[in-house]
């Protein structure tokens, strides 16, 4: 085991944990504002380059090429949330459906499962190979990002759908329409997640049909991570919003370390199954065997 | 100024659990009324007040306030004339939001929600006296979670909230049921307040009897999806439990069914 090898990995891992931490902040709201587990991410991950790639390769400037990846995730979330409250169908069901048909979608705009966008030949905003400036340019992103969230969540309308995910007959009884507000927190937040998806697949060169694989849990992770290690300490919504990145860059981090000590890469989608499936269940085992640690929700 | 007119709703219809919760009930209030309503468990009280606030379609029958015909309009939509405090003191609050954010939410009720501020600095000084009115010193912690309050806190903010932009109708789902006496005694109290304050017209739903007499000027008994008694003026301010109790035998040729009810 070389160290060396180890610390020249660690750059790249920020790079790409703060890429997946504007991912994260999507989830974020919808599963801890909205408080839906929406599924559609697995999907809009790979739309959102997709469209980017595809745009930029036809010659289309890059932050058009960003601004139709985010719309596209918007599309996306409509669909689900359309998909959900009009028509009645579990959350968590209408997410995979909707995951389900990117699949064929995504496909289409593809062409193919794969395909790569050299950095030598069009104006990428960011590469691996040229790592501390792709972490600067997301991490400018992301600082944003968070400024406009934390901007909206304090209007009247960001303010009616925090009501929705916390309460949803209260919400209705102040008279606010919770399918519309619903529908708008999962368009926001897929729109993220391809924004998400389209700045990863300059980042690495390339948009793949399975690279949305798995992001649902990825995101989670991070959202969990952030929360438990500081959650005590970030109170302020921006502040867990940058805990939420925090939490993606460590998750990373931590993956590279242990694919260094010599896990194979195969087993990554376990162990991090592993991992999020223990800390999901650690607030419920909590509230059944130590009562005090009930009453605490961070 | 509230108008039902023969509405009827039957749970899972057609299935072995058919409840025929609302058989064709009428009622007429004029403005500044306030009702009060009892009846045994499952005489179909809340399912009253629930089609009047719309949580669901009603199969028959037509709602209006003020000759507005709210029979087609969703919850939200009769948010707009509607004040609301439920049994349950978790219900009326989003607990993981701040009081003063709770309270910016329903000044806004029935209101379009834009990319305003959903607080400013002015309405805020406005929430402090509100508060402070209460007497529960809630005025202090404008910007706790209401998570951190007790039940009886909890439902003098959401009756505070319920008034704060005048409702036409206010509709108090047994209010105080889920809390202790001394609690329930005080809600009560700021129950009248905000009603004679605001004239507000009020029906509020009590499984207490002595209460339903103290309250308001006009008496509803419910039973079996029906209105069975309607008792208002001189004939309400004189009204005993007792007098209740016996009226109660001869409308329906039962018992009064509710243990509840007997222990006021
Ligand atoms: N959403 C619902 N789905 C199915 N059945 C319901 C529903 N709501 C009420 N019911 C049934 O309708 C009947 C009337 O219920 P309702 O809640 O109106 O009674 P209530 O008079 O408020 O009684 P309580 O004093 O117990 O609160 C009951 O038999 C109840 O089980
Ligand atoms: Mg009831």
């Amino acid at each position: 085991m070389n160290i060396t090898a180890l610390i020249n990995a660690l750059p790249g891992a920020c790079a790409q944990g703060l890429i997946w931490g504007i991912m994260a902040i999507g989830v974020y709201i919808t599963y801890k504002v909205l408080d839906i587990a929406d599924l559609t991410v697995d999907g809009t991950m790979c739309t959102g380059g997709a469209v980017c790639v595809m745009l930029m390769l036809g010659g289309v400037n890059v932050w058009v090429a960003l601004l139709c990846a985010f719309i596209a995730g918007m599309l996306a979330g409509f669909i689900t949330g359309i998909l959900h409250t009009v028509m009645g169908i579990p959350a968590i069901l209408a997410g995979i459906l909707t995951q389900l048909a990117l699949y064929s979608i995504n496909l289409r705009i593809l062409g193919s499962s794969n395909q790569a966008i050299s950095v030598r030949k069009y104006p990428l905003l960011l590469s691996l190979l040229r790592v501390p400036q792709a972490a600067l340019i997301t991490a400018l992103f992301i600082a944003a990002l968070i400024a406009a969230l934390y901007w909206f969540f304090g209007t009247e309308l960001g303010c009616s759908l925090r009501a929705t995910g916390c309460n949803m007959a209260m919400a209705r009884a102040q008279g606010i329409n919770t399918s519309f507000t619903r529908v708008l927190g999962l368009m926001l937040s897929n729109g993220i997640v391809a924004l998400s998806s389209a700045l990863f697949s300059q980042y690495q060169g390339f948009a793949d049909i399975n690279m949305g694989r798995g992001a649902i849990v990825i995101g989670l992770a991070a959202v969990i991570i952030g929360e438990v290690l500081f959650g005590r300490l970030f109170r302020n919504f921006a502040l867990r919003l940058v805990a939420v990145v925090l939490g993606a860059v460590l998750y990373y981090l931590v993956i590279q370390v242990v694919l260094w000590l010599g896990l194979n890469t195969d087993d990554l989608k376990l162990l991090t199954a592993l991992v999020v499936a223990v800390f999901l269940s650690v607030p419920h085992l909590k509230g059944r065997y130590f009562r005090k640690g009930a009453q605490t929700r961070a | 100024m509230l108008k039902l007119e023969k509405i009827s709703k039957t749970f899972n219809p057609g299935t072995i659990n058919e409840k025929k919760a609302l058989r064709g009930v009428s009622l007429t209030l004029e403005d500044g009324d306030f009702v009060t309503v009892i009846g045994g468990n499952g005489a179909g009280k809340s399912t009253l007040l629930n089609a009047v606030a719309g949580v669901w379609p009603i199969d028959e029958g037509t709602i209006l306030i003020d000759d507005i015909n709210l029979t087609p309009l969703p919850e939200h939509r009769r948010a707009r004339y509607i004040g609301r405090v439920f049994q349950d003191p978790m219900m009326g609050t989003a607990a993981d939001m701040w009081i003063e954010e709770n309270m910016a939410l329903s000044a806004r009720r029935g209101e379009r929600r834009t990319l305003k501020r959903g607080i400013t600095a002015a309405e805020r000084e406005g929430y402090r006296r509100a508060l402070a009115g209460l007497g529960l010193g809630l005025e202090d912690r404008m910007t706790s979670k209401v998570g951190l309050l007790s039940g009886g806190q909890r439902q003098a903010l959401t009756l505070l909230m319920a008034s704060l932009k005048r409702p036409r109708l206010l509709l108090l789902d047994e209010h105080t049921a889920a809390l202790d006496p001394k609690t329930a005694a005080k809600v009560l109290e700021a129950t009248d307040r905000i009603v004679s304050q605001g004239n507000l017209t009020t029906i509020m739903i009590t499984h207490n009897m002595k209460d339903a007499i103290a309250h308001g000027n006009r008496l509803i008994m419910m039973h079996e999806g029906q209105i069975i008694l309607d008792i208002r003026g001189e004939e309400k301010r004189r009204l005993t439990v007792d007098a209740l109790l016996r009226q109660f035998e001869r409308v329906s040729g039962e018992e009064f069914a509710s243990d509840q009810a007997l222990l006021s």
